[in-house]
């Protein structure tokens, strides 16, 4: 074993790293774990800054006209701004760094036992990369004309049409940044693939590998096999708004239907981008806690393969009402309500893994068990969605709006905060305060769903998204509506209030947290089998895999779990 | 320090060297760009039977030199992954030389031919057609020009017998970046 020794030579060597210089080892690093949390870091500061926008338009909403606290009185024109940029930061400049970069750098080399990605400095390429598109989205908000107003999702003519949007420079400059945060990922997710595929500890087999890295990997695929048409049709689009080409022009022979193809084709795809990491780590976190094996591994990543290929064939369900042909409205209504079989069957299996097991309810696993249970509130209301005649009525009404945050909000923040919570001791080597974490749970849940089921009713009772003032239409203005907006409006400012506790306990347990120790939740995966946090080379000697990552509670082993790298016969 | 090489780049658990798995999954991104630019582009090209008329204003005879120039430049980059494989660094360098000639003859026959259809009026907002043919054309030209920069860069190291898998691996991307202009070819020349 040739290579073994040089292996270990290698490892030795790396551990004995000279001291850096601060710009070395936090800005210009390629160590795996600096650039997970200098995305982890990025896309926290841009959550702050998207949550404020969120209050400054619920704030509007609730007393429109009156002077937001913090802000001033909301213009329409900054209002689409602000709604544009809220839906844009939290997907793709939190939701994509914090679930797939954050998590998949930190996580990738530590639960597949190598020392770094396999090209650090494409890996932190990539990070600067993002970085830069972050900056370019925060300057395109104060440029003449202010941030872009087109929504998210840049429909054309309206995103394309400057004399339309209003936003000459903020469009230009928000599609450059939504372009190259694309270029970053692209980059960072060949990295993942190619590290998880290639770079394995001696011994681990495919079906070895922890499910939240599988997750990542079909995660990284789904994206790099779903943006490029998005990426021809920001270059597309970009020409349509510099050069006066016409792409998405009917007037100059285009089809600005043929955007909305492009964008959902990545668009569809994209909610399981980020909705595969984080049910990811829900199932890192149910084994852990409930002390048992995860009820069918195998199945769960057919699952996940299958979700994976479905999600490319549903994306017309966002443009029933776009004009297409009703004939291929039943095709996507078809294929729409398939792929929530296997979602529902990730679920169901979760809820078999937490059957008969000896749950402990940290605040890990409460995250994690509230995942399942908003999620599915998000994965029923969208059967309603999937369905082409239903969705001629809740189109564009809050109706989906309150759909996509039961799906959004456990992905981006309940997962998160159940992933930050778990991994916290590893990524800083100290334990988070559990009562401070449960306090923040229940004052971040309970907000919640106040927020987003009142928008349900609303929905319901046709109220229009992309309205700034519903006061000039007599049937949105009743009293009994504006009551709930105001109750959804109350209970976000209530749970941004109870996000100063997150913020508390995170900065308090960096200090003065109890140790961790090596691995304070007993767990099997190879993280845990190195110093917290991991050195430089990740371990002294690195490890060799006997065992999937899921052995808990094996009749006649000594203790409740039996790490990976532990020697001994299989039980299977 | 950076130039150690991490034990997750030594390491080949699929049994198949890291930058080239790389190379591929560099390749799939690369193809959903262009699919996307060209599925777009044909299915308006159907919708639109006033564009053949446009398209009958490029020339077909140029397009076919190019195509014969990338083909025997892809020729240039398989010899240089034979002259590699058998260690020989200064010819497999010399090789990617010669390749990257024949990007750069590509590129200029293609500035004459787009300089002389702007001349003639056919500029990046005359019609829908001429929208996909510069974009899509100019698209794929940034490919060669990166492709070449980086050939530059793998033969400088070449030449001096280091990182010889490089050769391979570039050659790999050439050859997609010819095969997109077998696509492009028929679709913005030949079909009228």
């Amino acid at each position: 074993m040739a290579e073994h020794t040089l292996e270990q030579a290698h490892a030795g060597a790396g551990h004995g790293h000279p001291k850096q210089s601060f710009f070395h080892k936090y800005l210009w690093s390629t160590d795996h774990k600096m650039i997970a949390l200098q995305y982890t870091f990025t896309g926290m500061a841009l959550a702050m800054i998207g949550a404020f926008m969120a209050y400054v338009f619920r704030m509007q909403l609730a007393f429109p006209g009156a002077s937001v606290p913090g802000y001033g009185v909301v213009s329409p024109g900054e209002y689409n701004a602000l709604v544009t940029n809220h839906g844009s930061i939290m997907i793709f400049w939190v939701a994509m760094p914090v679930l797939i970069a954050g998590f998949g750098n930190f996580l990738i080399p530590l639960m597949v036992g190598c020392d770094d990605m396999v090209f650090p400095r494409i890996n932190r390429l990539s990070y600067q990369i993002f970085l830069l598109s972050a900056l370019i989205l925060l300057v395109s908000l104060f440029v003449p004309g202010g941030g872009f107003g087109g929504a998210w999702t840049a429909y054309p003519p309206l995103a394309a049409v400057a004399k339309y949007n209003l936003t000459p420079w903020g469009s230009i400059l928000w599609l450059l940044a939504v372009a190259l945060e694309f270029v970053a990922f692209l980059l960072g997710g060949i990295n993942f693939i190619t590290t998880a595929m290639n770079s394995r500890a001696p011994g681990m087999k495919a079906f070895d590998v922890p499910i939240v890295v599988w997750m990542i990997v079909v995660a990284s695929l789904l994206f790099m096999a779903s943006v490029g048409p998005l990426i021809a049709g920001a270059v597309m689009m970009m020409f349509d708004k510099t050069i006066g080409t016409g792409f998405f022009n009917p007037a100059k022979g285009g089809d600005p239907v043929l955007w909305q193809h492009l964008f959902w084709f990545f668009g569809h795809p994209e909610v399981y981008v980020v909705f595969l990491p984080a049910i990811g780590i829900v199932a890192e976190i149910i084994t852990v806690f409930a002390r048992k094996k995860m009820f069918g591994y195998k199945m769960v990543i057919y699952t996940t393969i299958a979700t994976g290929v479905l999600s490319f064939f549903v994306w017309a369900h966002h443009q029933f009402v776009a004009g297409i042909d009703p004939r291929m409205a039943n095709v996507f209504t078809v294929t729409t309500v398939l792929i929530s079989i296997p979602v529902g069957e990730m679920l169901f299996v979760y809820i078999a893994t937490l059957y008969g097991g000896s749950i402990r309810l940290a605040t890990p696993m409460l995250w994690a068990l509230a995942f399942i249970a908003e999620f599915l509130i998000g994965g029923v209301t969208g059967i309603y969605l999937g369905a082409s005649g239903a969705d001629i009525f809740f189109h564009d009404t809050y109706f989906v709006v309150a759909h996509f945050h039961y799906t959004f909000f456990p992905i981006a923040i309940i997962a998160v905060f159940a992933g930050l919570s778990y991994w916290f001791p590893k990524m800083f080597g100290r334990m988070m305060n559990d009562t401070l974490g449960k306090i923040h749970f229940w004052g971040t849940i309970i907000p919640f769903n106040f927020i987003f089921i009142p928008m349900f009713i609303l929905g319901l009772a046709g109220e229009h998204r992309r309205i700034f003032d519903y006061t000039n239409f007599p049937e949105l203005a009743t009293p009994g509506l504006q009551a709930l907006r105001i109750t959804s409006t109350v209970a976000l400012v209530v749970m941004l209030l109870f996000q100063f506790v997150f913020l508390i306990n995170f900065i308090w347990s960096l200090r003065r947290g109890p140790k961790a120790g090596k691995n304070p939740w007993k767990a099997n995966t190879l993280e845990w089998t190195t110093e917290s946090p991991p050195p430089h080379g990740n371990w002294q000697e690195m490890p060799v895999v006997h065992r999937g990552p899921y052995e808990y509670s094996v009749p006649g082993h000594p203790t409740d779990y039996w790490p990976q790298n532990e020697p001994g016969e299989a039980h299977s | 320090m950076s130039d150690v090489k991490t034990i997750a780049t030594q390491r080949s658990a699929m049994n198949i060297p890291t930058g080239r798995l790389a190379v591929w999954w560099v390749l799939v991104s690369e193809i959903v760009i262009f699919g996307g630019i060209l599925a777009s582009y044909t299915m308006h090209r159907m919708a639109h039977a006033d564009w053949a008329e446009q398209a009958a204003h490029t020339n077909m005879w140029i397009g076919a030199f190019n195509t014969f120039v990338l083909l025997t430049s892809s020729l240039f980059a398989v010899l240089a992954h034979q002259a590699a494989e058998k260690g020989n660094g200064k010819k497999a360098s010399r090789l990617l030389w010669m390749t990257i000639g024949g990007g750069a003859v590509f590129l200029t026959v293609k500035s004459f031919e787009w300089t002389g259809e702007i001349r003639h009026g056919f500029t990046i907002q005359s019609s829908g057609f001429w929208s996909y043919y510069y974009t899509a054309a100019g698209v794929h030209a940034f490919h060669v020009i990166a492709g070449m920069c980086l050939m530059a860069w793998v033969a400088g190291t070449a030449a001096k017998n280091q990182e010889l898998h490089r050769v391979e691996n570039v050659g790999i991307y050439w050859h997609f970046v010819d095969i997109v202009w077998i696509f492009l070819f028929p679709l913005l020349y030949i079909a009228k």
